[in-house]
């Protein structure tokens, strides 16, 4: 394993003299490549199968989205960061709402609490169902795709007829809750829970222990829980190198410190484990939904916030645990309606940097395998 | 541990809090040894974010942000710096190798360049573009028209 710390870039100036060495050849994949799950370009250095070294080269998909925050109010804000992980946009919104919250010194009522962690965890499960058949698909395996797809759109059911959108959902406010969960919600989220388990049951025995899966994953993409933390790796991918470490238990924010879970850690932290890990989540995602569900208090939605926010002069670092890893909101306020800068640390960006790190030595094929079990979205990565 | 490093380093740290979150504005001088010291000696081995604000006004322009966490010590800390325009600063990438991308983020959205960076150019924008968006002056509109005009091939990206 290359030290991460001693990695120097890719000398990519002179691709003729690269070329003039029969050992090495370099290649460019995307940015219009089925399997890099949006637009990314990697370029490879190659020594006939195996890959030295690589370089991403990201940002085609840059909106400005912390540029745009500062032309915003706090409130108009809110449906911009359902837009950069669009496979969690709920997750986005209650780390963007929980930090203005913060800001505010306001806290969300606990009913609201219960209904945010239950839609959180629903889109947890969505966003692991997705990069499963998206993953699956990149390595050879078409059915999963089917399966996951077919039960995702359950959860999407939920949503829409919560708030009536299925992706950018926008579902939290700044303070609470817009919408009373609809008649029925209990129902259809316990009716879901019993759905899905066996479901999760059904992703597994199509590849737990599939010969071909096993090939294409074991030993692949393999990073170690040292080089993990050196390279800010978070989420379900440090927790697979072994280190047992998530932010809803670390450091509790909505209400996760009254529910019951396991965080679940692989020990090889290699494309394997991190898909055993994915799928244990899934798991203790029901097991927080099943709690909450029977527990969801009377009484408001919203808390007290003022019409015009206007949050004392002061900055804030807020982070939540994104399905994809650590998601960080970091806003500066100067005191007036609009927010004088939103830094937004996403989970993708600092984990697609270890990419690198976990190719070099591996096979072409496999940098297909590993792109797709860091579950990136380049819609958060370019922002 | 910050009243630790205000008896070494003096008025060179100034440690403050806000909603509970402990922060400290440290003096660009003392910026390398102070990073390393809470890497190796406070065990801070996450680096979780590095990022900048603008504040066009003041004589020292930028503030440069490292978010830090300890793994050992469960334990969030922030460490705050002033610049003015033009100054550098010695790249982390030694000190936490995802440093890499969050320098180069700052650099291409700010212009602050970080010195022993190993390849501090660009990421999210094009190499060629001129500009950097972050800065307040920074129009929201603004563009690198003649970067859209010869690359792209169109009259302007709007």
């Amino acid at each position: 394993m290359t030290d991460p710390n001693t990695l120097s870039p890719l000398d990519l100036e002179t691709p003729d003299k690269t070329f003039l060495d029969a050992n090495e050849l370099v290649i460019n994949m995307g940015p219009q490549h089925p399997a890099t799950h949006g637009v990314l370009r990697v370029i490879l250095r190659l020594d006939g199968e195996k890959v030295l070294g690589l370089e991403c080269v990201i940002g085609y998909l840059h909106r400005g989205v912390e540029k745009i925050a500062e032309n915003r109010t706090y409130t108009m804000f809110n449906p911009y960061v359902d837009r950069m992980d669009y496979v969690a946009a709920v997750s986005n919104g209650l780390g963007y709402c929980e930090a203005v919250e913060k800001l505010l010194s306001v806290e969300a009522p606990p009913r609201a609490q219960y209904i945010r962690v239950i839609l959180t965890e629903l889109n947890r499960i969505a966003s692991h169902q997705l990069w499963l058949g998206t993953h699956a698909l990149d390595i050879g395996a078409i059915t999963p795709l089917f399966y996951t797809f077919r039960d995702r759109e359950e959860i999407l059911k939920i949503f829409e007829k919560y708030c009536g959108a299925r992706l950018t959902t926008h579902a939290f406010r700044i303070g609470g809750l817009q919408y009373e969960a609809y008649d029925g919600f209990e129902r259809d989220v316990k009716n879901f829970v019993s759905f899905v388990k066996p479901k999760i049951d059904e992703y597994e025995e199509l590849l737990t222990t599939n010969r071909i899966w096993l090939e294409r994953t074991k030993g692949v993409g393999t990073i170690s829980g040292k080089d993990a933390i050196a390279l800010g790796v978070t989420g379900p991918v440090l927790r697979a190198s072994g280190v047992k470490w998530d932010i809803r238990k670390a450091l509790p924010y909505a209400n996760y410190k009254n529910f019951e879970f396991d965080i679940p850690t692989g020990q090889n932290g290699d494309t394997y484990d991190r898909y055993l890990v994915r799928m244990v989540e899934m798991r203790q995602s029901l097991r927080i939904i099943e709690q909450a569900v029977t527990g969801i208090p009377e009484g408001p939605i919203m808390a007290k916030v003022p019409k015009v926010m206007k949050p004392p002069v002061g900055e804030i670092y807020h982070s939540i645990e994104a399905p994809k890893g650590e998601l960080g909101y970091f806003i500066v306020s100067d005191g007036s309606t609009q927010p004088y800068r939103i830094r937004v640390r996403p989970p993708s960006f600092v984990n697609l940097q270890a990419l690198d790190v976990m190719c070099r030595g591996q096979l072409v094929a496999d940098v297909i395998a590993v792109i797709g079990t860091l579950d990136i979205v380049l819609g958060e990565v370019d922002r | 541990m910050v009243a630790k490093l205000k008896g070494e380093y003096g008025s060179g740290i100034e440690p403050l809090t806000h909603l509970g979150q402990n922060y400290m504005v440290v003096d660009r001088s003392l910026i390398p040894e102070i990073l390393q010291v809470l890497r190796n000696e406070e065990e801070f081995d996450y680096c979780v974010d590095i990022t900048a604000v603008h504040y066009p006004k003041r004589e020292k322009q930028f503030d440069v942000v490292w978010v830090l966490y300890s793994f050992p010590r469960n334990e969030r800390i922030r460490v705050t710096t002033r610049i003015v325009d033009g100054e550098s600063l010695p790249s982390s990438v030694p000190i936490w190798a995802t440093a890499n991308w969050l320098e180069r983020e700052v650099f291409d959205m700010f212009g602050i360049k970080f010195d022993g960076h190993p390849d501090m150019k660009r990421i999210l924008l094009p190499d060629g573009w001129k500009g950097h968006p972050l800065r307040k002056d920074y129009g929201i509109l603004q563009q690198d028209n003649e970067w859209v005009q010869i690359n792209l091939g169109i009259e302007s990206g709007q």
